[in-house]
């Protein structure tokens, strides 16, 4: 179990006539709670979608806990240990926020169709562990009582938590979080605070894009700054915090 | 075995009418990213409208030149399919506007079926195929030893003047500019000042219009229409929209054509490419197989207008 | 908490009763209407199918959210299939093949014997059902690949596109060797026969069915064997619904990327999506190859696949039960109407005023027009999880932060 859990460097991904990455290279170690920040437009989700496998990088190299992995398909990234939420909260509205989570089980699990129809001892016992364990999920992060409330009828906080449990029901190695305070009041922002230690407590390795930087000081172990597609700065939370590229990258400075 | 040029030829006159009706397809593709699948049964009406026309004309002013009864046809069934398809925009689809994206192709859907309904029913229309009155000489032009009909003919400058009008209109006037902005963008659009409603009611009344043409000429060339008339060639001429690009006018102009004339030549020498397998009653296949395949090569069609989606 | 319900799930006992309720209807309704003759109950045969049709298609377009728009191709597939295999068309088969392809056409007469030269294959239900099954499902498979990656409205025009290439096939493929018959169809199909007994009565019987000493029309006997056949598909896609693929099949129609994100090999998923669903197309199609007795192109068009879109759409896209409600309304209905209605208005007006035909598509038109713009979840849609109204939920968030 080597030291370091997510390793890539060199990725480069151009959209038409926008360069959005410039050999951007991040480097987690297990068990740390990494963080990604710029300005508005740096390539943050960008850099996601692409370790995550829904681009397709230009060029770059992809290792996942020393083996190498190919973010092609966004499925295959799922399997290989990095699970994700989303920006702008995806989740399967009609279905009910313990569905959601199941959901999330899928990746782990294997009944197919002869299964389905006929629900054998084999079946029935998977079926029952997707479910508790769902349930297990809902509880650890908060809403546990919204087991069979439809996703699309959760409060904006809910939902957000709903996602993260919905990730973490894959037995990810990496929990990617691309703005999960987003749009939250200084109340839900706390909380989700809460739960991240939690999530960190557990010993998982979290990767989280966030604007609110008083959340990401308190919370991250090291913290990547981009900028223009470009990293212009990597280290502790109180080296980024003095950086004068990165004070110049929020503020507006001469370049 | 037709000549070559006897088969280019038939194509192109296939490929205008389908040009026209691809034009409505990927106009209102264009504003409202929705498919109107009733389009077709717009070319239909067209028709029987038409048809009605003629037949008035010949039961009240008989003795009308063929062209003139052809131009009365015309511009009788333009103003009714143009309502029509206003009110199937009206009706049908403006409420849905906002709602998941099968919701209006079912609607239009049932719109589709409703309007053939209504043709079925009424007593002067009805299920049977109907004989379209032939007002144009039927004697037949040469062209290098291909031959080509007064009504083709008349078919093929009616559908490069409608063409070359819509250019016209979408390059050079107040309208068209709005039409291309509501397309790129209708938030901005509107913030500039563009009712998109009105923009949208435009869009549908001109496709209809082309459509009537066609729907006309159609009948002139076929000499038979019936209340099904309009869906197979509704259906290719979408096609040929996704071929030449769809949102694309130009896309569609060229996919119509083109269109045309795959099929034509197709048609002609599936029997041989196949070892007489395939005779040309598989002639319907062609669009579809061409919309397989562009949309699985390059979905973006001749002219290249993105139809890609983003995470 | 309704009356009606068939939710095993949240309401087990209520669904139950109703169930059994429900069976001992269907079971009792041959005997009661065949005093009013064969018609009533031979529509309600052709209404299973459909039924079968709606639910097989649910699969595709409810669970999945995938719009096909040429589901009817794996209709025509499971009865053409019939058409080859139980019926004298075989036989025309091969004298087409030696007729163009003398060299090989004897060969394979004489491989599959002289016998079948004359009369055709003629296998039992207990091979053509499997068959058509899997081979319907091999065109579900084949027919959604180039589809996988499509949005939306695309995918509805390419699967339409697929359903009408196969009829112009179906149309066509009587020269130069007599697949299908072409647009005259295939005739003289064999009726089902199951442990000897033949559904449609020996010959002489006057389509009556014996089973041991008792008697009934051949609708009915057909009519228990589609009903059970149509319990058959209600339970087997019902357990796909409540189970780990049907929520990955939801998961897709929701949001495609999140699925993906979870792990969800989206193009196998959609595959299996369009092969169960055409699985039970082509069952559905064998059995009406059977029953007809003959099989043509003119029963697998657009309008038919767009039909039993409507069946699905009208009930409630996703929710078994609303399914089988739109079927039994837009299948049984318009034959009714015909069968009222016409006389009706002759007796009244002395003339035909509406046909039924105009009816019937009318019908269809409205359905789908009115359903999207006024309960585009469907006439019964899946009753919500455990949903209140907002003051309701406000309290509650209240009573557990306290």
């Amino acid at each position: 179990m080597s030291d370091v859990l997510l390793n890539i460097s060199g990725v480069n991904k151009r959209f038409g006539g926008l360069q959005a990455l410039t050999d951007v290279a991040i480097r987690i170690e297990r068990g740390q709670v990494y963080g990604l920040i710029g300005p508005n437009g740096a390539g943050k989700t960008t850099f996601f979608n692409v370790i995550t496998g829904l681009y397709q990088p230009d060029s770059g190299s992809f290792e996942l806990d020393g083996k190498p992995y190919s973010p092609s398909a966004p499925h295959a990234v799922a399997k290989a240990g990095i699970a994700r939420t989303f920006q702008n909260i995806r989740l399967f509205g009609e279905m009910s926020a313990l569905e959601n989570v199941m959901v999330g089980r899928h990746v782990r699990t294997k009944q197919g169709v002869f299964g389905a129809i006929f629900r054998h001892k084999a079946a029935r016992e998977e079926e029952a562990a997707i479910r508790a364990r769902a349930q297990e999920l809902l509880d650890f992060v908060g809403i546990g009582r919204f087991a069979n409330r439809t996703a699309k009828f959760l409060s904006y906080g809910d939902q957000r938590r709903l996602e993260i449990a919905r990730a973490l029901a894959t037995d990810p190695q990496l929990l990617a979080l691309d703005e999960p305070a987003a749009g939250m009041n200084a109340t839900e922002k706390l909380a989700l605070r809460e739960l991240l230690v939690k999530i960190k407590n557990e010993g998982k390795t979290v990767l989280l894009i966030e604007h609110d930087v008083k959340l990401m000081m308190g919370l991250c172990d090291r913290i990547t700054v981009l900028e223009y597609g470009k990293r212009i700065a990597e280290g502790l939370p109180s080296e980024i915090q003095k950086d004068p590229a990165v004070i110049a990258a929020y503020l507006g400075g001469a370049h | 075995m037709e000549t070559f040029v006897q088969q280019i030829l038939n194509g192109l006159v296939l490929g205008s009418m389908y040009a026209l009706v691809a034009l409505g397809y990927t106009m209102v593709y264009g504003v409202l990213n929705l498919i109107n699948f009733a389009h077709g049964d717009v070319l239909m009406i067209g028709a029987m409208v038409g048809l009605s026309i003629l037949h008035g004309l010949e039961a009240w002013f008989p003795g009308l030149p063929g062209y003139l009864q052809l131009a009365i046809a015309i511009l009788g069934a333009i103003p009714v399919a143009m309502l029509v398809n206003v009110l199937i925009e009206r009706i049908a689809y403006r409420r849905l506007r906002n709602a998941p994206r099968l919701a209006p192709l079912i609607t239009a859907i049932g719109v589709s079926i409703l309007l053939q309904t209504f043709v079925m029913a009424m007593p002067f229309w009805g299920r049977n195929p109907l004989p379209f009155p032939q007002v144009l000489s039927s004697d037949p032009i040469m062209i290098g030893g291909a031959m080509i009909s007064q009504t083709q003919v008349l078919l093929l400058a009616l559908a490069a003047i409608a063409m070359f009008a819509l250019v016209l209109l979408v390059e050079r006037t107040k309208m068209g500019r709005a039409m291309r902005a509501v397309a790129e963008n209708p938030r901005v659009a509107g913030l500039m000042g563009v009712d998109s409603n009105r923009v949208i009611v435009a869009t549908f009344a001109i496709g209809a219009a082309l459509a009537a043409v066609a729907g006309v000429m159609w009948g002139a060339n076929y000499a038979t229409i019936s209340f099904t008339m309009g869906v197979l060639p509704g259906l290719k001429a979408f096609c040929a929209a996704v071929l030449g690009g769809i949102g694309n006018i130009y896309g569609a102009m060229i996919g119509g054509l083109l269109l045309g004339i795959i099929e034509a030549l197709g048609a002609g020498y599936i029997g041989d490419l196949t070892g007489g397998f395939l005779g040309s009653h598989y002639q319907d296949i062609f669009a579809f197989v061409v919309l397989i395949l562009v949309l699985t090569v390059r979905p973006s069609g001749i002219m290249g207008e993105r139809v890609a989606d983003r995470a | 908490m309704s009356l009606i319900t068939f939710d095993l799930q949240h309401q087990p006992q209520r669904a139950r009763i109703n169930m059994a309720l429900l069976l001992a209807l269907m079971i009792a309704f041959p005997f009661f209407a065949a005093q009013y003759g064969n018609s009533w109950v031979r529509i309600i045969d052709l209404a299973l199918l459909y039924i079968m049709l709606a639910l097989g298609l649910n699969i595709v377009v409810g669970f999945a959210g995938l719009l096909d728009l040429g589901y009817i191709a794996f209709f025509a597939v499971g009865a053409y299939l019939t058409g080859l295999f139980a019926s004298p068309q075989f036989a025309a088969l091969l004298e087409s093949l030696v007729y163009n392809y003398p060299a090989l056409g004897e060969w394979l007469a004489a491989l599959f014997g002289e016998e079948i030269r004359q009369n055709g294959i003629h296998l039992s239900v207990w091979a053509i059902v499997p068959l058509a099954a899997l081979v319907a499902a091999l065109f579900g498979a084949l027919l959604g690949a180039p589809t996988l990656k499509l949005r939306g409205d695309y995918l509805a025009i390419v699967t339409l596109g697929f359903g009408e290439i196969i009829r112009i096939f179906m149309n066509n493929l009587i020269e130069p060797i007599n697949f299908t018959n072409g647009p005259q169809g295939i005739n003289m199909v064999d009726p089902i026969r199951i442990f000897g007994v033949s559904l449609a009565g020996e010959a002489g019987s006057q389509s009556t069915v014996y089973i041991g000493g008792y008697g009934m029309p051949s609708v009915n006997a057909y009519y228990f064997l589609f009903l059970g056949l149509c319990i058959a598909t209600i339970f087997i896609t019902s357990r796909l619904q409540h189970s780990r693929l049907g929520r990955a099949w939801v998961a897709i129609r929701e949001d495609e990327v999140a699925a993906k994100a979870m792990g969800i090999n989206t193009r196998n998923v959609k595959l299996l999506a369009f092969s169960m669903g055409a699985s039970f197309g082509g069952v559905a199609g064998a059995m009406f190859g059977a029953f007809q007795g003959f099989v043509s192109p003119e029963s697998f068009s657009l309008t038919e696949s767009i039909a039993v879109l409507a069946m699905v759409v009208l009930g409630g896209i996703g929710h078994i039960p609303g399914v089988v409600l739109g079927g039994v309304l837009l299948a049984a209905l318009p034959e009714i109407l015909r069968h009222v209605v016409e006389p009706a208005q002759i007796a009244l007006f002395g003339e035909k005023l509406v046909e039924a035909e105009v009816l019937r598509q009318a019908l269809y038109g409205l359905a789908l027009v009115l359903i999207m713009l006024v309960r585009p979840a469907g006439l019964w849609p899946s009753p919500n999880k455990e949903d209140r109204p907002d003051a309701a939920l406000a309290r509650e968030e209240e009573e557990a932060a306290a």
